[in-house]
């Protein structure tokens, strides 16, 4: 099988058809069929997990029913053809990440322990007391935590780079706040809870002018805007398969290869050798080196056609559907009475965080849910943030390339019905 | 299922009431024993504050924020428990678990409470309505721990 990654399609051809026909990818998605609660499935907690194409459900049965056997090391030809096919996924990930050499890509659960990997690994062995670790107050815990534990153990700082009231982050203060003590800059490409599109490239170039490495948390962005590490200059790139329409329990890291070549190992084990003697071992080269044991291959290899359907579909036609619905769904929710969005910024991806005048965010979300309109409710792991804005949560919706105006007018309407029962209508 | 139904039966109109208007919702200078729960999932954040004298509680309140189902159930818990014998509000917080967990609660004549039962068939939901017993349980034990709902 080979791997057919043309440029054009990243770039978005000119030729494409127009954002407007994506509706009818919605049979893509067999879950979508279903009813829930008697109502038909709304699912608009797309930054939580996408729903799965049939295409990603079957790549994976299909791996267990003809493929399945370890890799990297078996003689026969079943093993080999499993370790070709985690390989080719090795190389969609690449592309969809433009990486210069697949190489840099390492394989792991997902988004949270590719910052482990990078905390563990490069950040434990590269900081000392008094070296800055900088963030932003929207970052999910998984890009807080990490590095806390990281300064617990080192005697590094913690800075935090502040946001305005409309959720886009303050470029003077974070610029301000980079010295020659910040080491590492850990920045959300996409905010979970506010949409909010950082300008990562800017950021990258500003904290590299200082000598700061960067990470970017890309969860929240790969399946809603084309992703290009070389352009961006980032030196950590993670990402989750399960926002991407892939499985859950796999993701990546892309990692300068220089950088992953000169951090050690933060697991041991199986794969990840190169020679093993009692008196000492040595380590494989990137990316083996990090994918100790067993992984989760038949993930990988559903990652791999999550990533094909993507493309089939257009990463650049997705994108213009989910920002001409986000305009709608804005539109929409800013009609509702005492309906608040949080999150304002001028350049948003589709994520429709709120709160309303008199119902709590959890309230709200049991009303919609009855409706079948599926929405997350409560702090989306991101407490500093929602502390920012001195409210417990937010609900919130979250758009993917299946949902549609029907799905907003859903939400829309099953909001003003929560309003009717909370007001004694 | 009528989910419709099932959504009548969580929100009824008394958890509105006590949502709106919650009973006995102040702080309490004179108490002399309290407890803060929390749950940390959705944030919801309350103390209990209690005057007990001779094994019974002669008075009790609450302050705190957190979404209906909570704010109703505490309200509702502080006229429940006014007056009664800490014995009597430690067999009325088992049975009140029992309603709001059991699909067979025991029988028992639970009054305005009856209104809570509701969250039984939303299983994510009976940690809103538990935060405020297991809060007044601490606050009785004495522990002066915060409760928490995980």
């Amino acid at each position: 099988m080979s791997v057919v990654l043309q440029k054009s399609a990243r770039a978005g051809a000119p030729g494409e058809a127009p954002a407007a026909g994506l509706a009818a990818r919605k049979a893509d998605f067999p879950i979508l069929a279903r009813s829930v609660r008697g109502k038909r499935l709304v699912y608009l907690d797309n930054a939580a997990t996408t729903q799965k194409p049939e295409a990603v459900i079957e790549a994976e049965a299909r791996y267990y029913r003809e493929s399945n056997a370890n890799i990297h090391r078996g003689v026969h030809w079943l093993s080999q053809h499993s370790t070709d096919l985690y390989e080719e996924s090795r190389e969609r990930v690449r592309a969809l990440l433009n990486a210069a050499r697949s190489e840099e890509i390492v394989f792991t659960r997902g988004t949270t322990e590719a910052i482990n990997l990078v905390a563990y690994s490069w950040a434990r062995t590269n900081l000392k007391a008094g070296d800055e670790i900088l963030i932003t107050t929207m970052e999910h815990h998984s890009n807080i935590v990490p590095w806390q534990l990281v300064c617990a153990q080192t005697g590094a700082v913690l800075r935090v780079a502040p946001i305005g009231d409309e959720g886009a982050l303050d470029l003077d203060a974070f610029d301000a706040l980079l010295g020659p003590r910040t080491r590492l800059v850990a920045v959300a490409h996409v905010s979970n809870a506010l949409g909010t599109v950082n300008p990562v490239t800017r950021l990258v170039q500003r904290a590299h002018a200082v000598g700061a490495v960067v990470l970017v948390d890309g969860a929240q962005a790969v399946a809603h805007t084309a992703v290009d590490v070389q352009a961006i200059g980032c030196d950590f790139y993670a990402f989750s398969g399960h926002k991407l329409y892939g499985p859950t329990g796999i993701g990546a890291l892309y990692g300068r290869h220089e950088l992953l070549q000169a951090m050690p190992p933060w697991q041991g084990g199986g794969d990840m050798i190169r020679t093993v003697s009692f008196e000492a071992s040595t380590w494989a080269d990137a990316p083996q080196r990090f994918e100790a044991g067993t992984p989760n291959i038949a993930g990988v290899v559903a990652l791999g056609a999550a990533i094909d359907y993507l493309r089939s579909v257009g990463i650049d036609r997705v994108a213009a559907h989910e920002h001409a619905l986000l305009a709608y769904g804005t539109r929409a929710l800013e009609a509702i009475p005492g309906l608040r969005l949080i999150g304002t910024a001028a350049g948003k991806a589709g994520i429709l965080s709120f709160t309303i005048d008199g119902i709590h965010p959890h309230d709200l979300g049991t009303i919609l849910d009855t409706e079948g309109v599926a929405i997350r409710a409560g702090h989306h792991c991101t407490m500093p943030l929602m502390k920012r804005f001195g409210i417990p949560g937010t609900a919130r919706a979250s758009l993917a390339l299946y949902n549609d105006e029907s799905d907003v007018d859903a939400l829309a309407a099953a909001i003003r019905r929560a309003q009717d029962l909370f007001e004694g209508r | 299922m009528n989910s419709r139904g099932d959504l009548r039966e969580l929100y009824q109109e008394v958890i509105f009431d006590h949502n709106r208007k919650p009973r006995n919702f102040h702080q309490m200078p004179e108490a002399n024993r309290s407890a803060d729960g929390h749950n940390p999932l959705c944030g919801d954040q309350l103390t209990v504050y209690l005057r007990v004298s001779d094994g019974r509680v002669e008075d009790v309140s609450f302050v705190g924020h957190g979404c209906a189902i909570s704010t109703a159930s505490a309200s509702l818990m502080t006229e429940a428990v006014k007056g009664r014998s800490i014995e009597e509000i430690e067999s009325l917080f088992r049975d009140v678990h029992a309603l709001l967990t059991d699909q067979q609660p025991p029988e028992r004549d639970f009054g305005k409470l009856v209104a809570l039962s509701g969250v039984r068939e939303f299983p994510v939901r009976v940690k809103c309505a538990t935060l405020a017993w297991h809060t007044l349980h601490n606050a009785l034990a004495g522990h002066g721990e915060q409760a928490k709902t995980e």
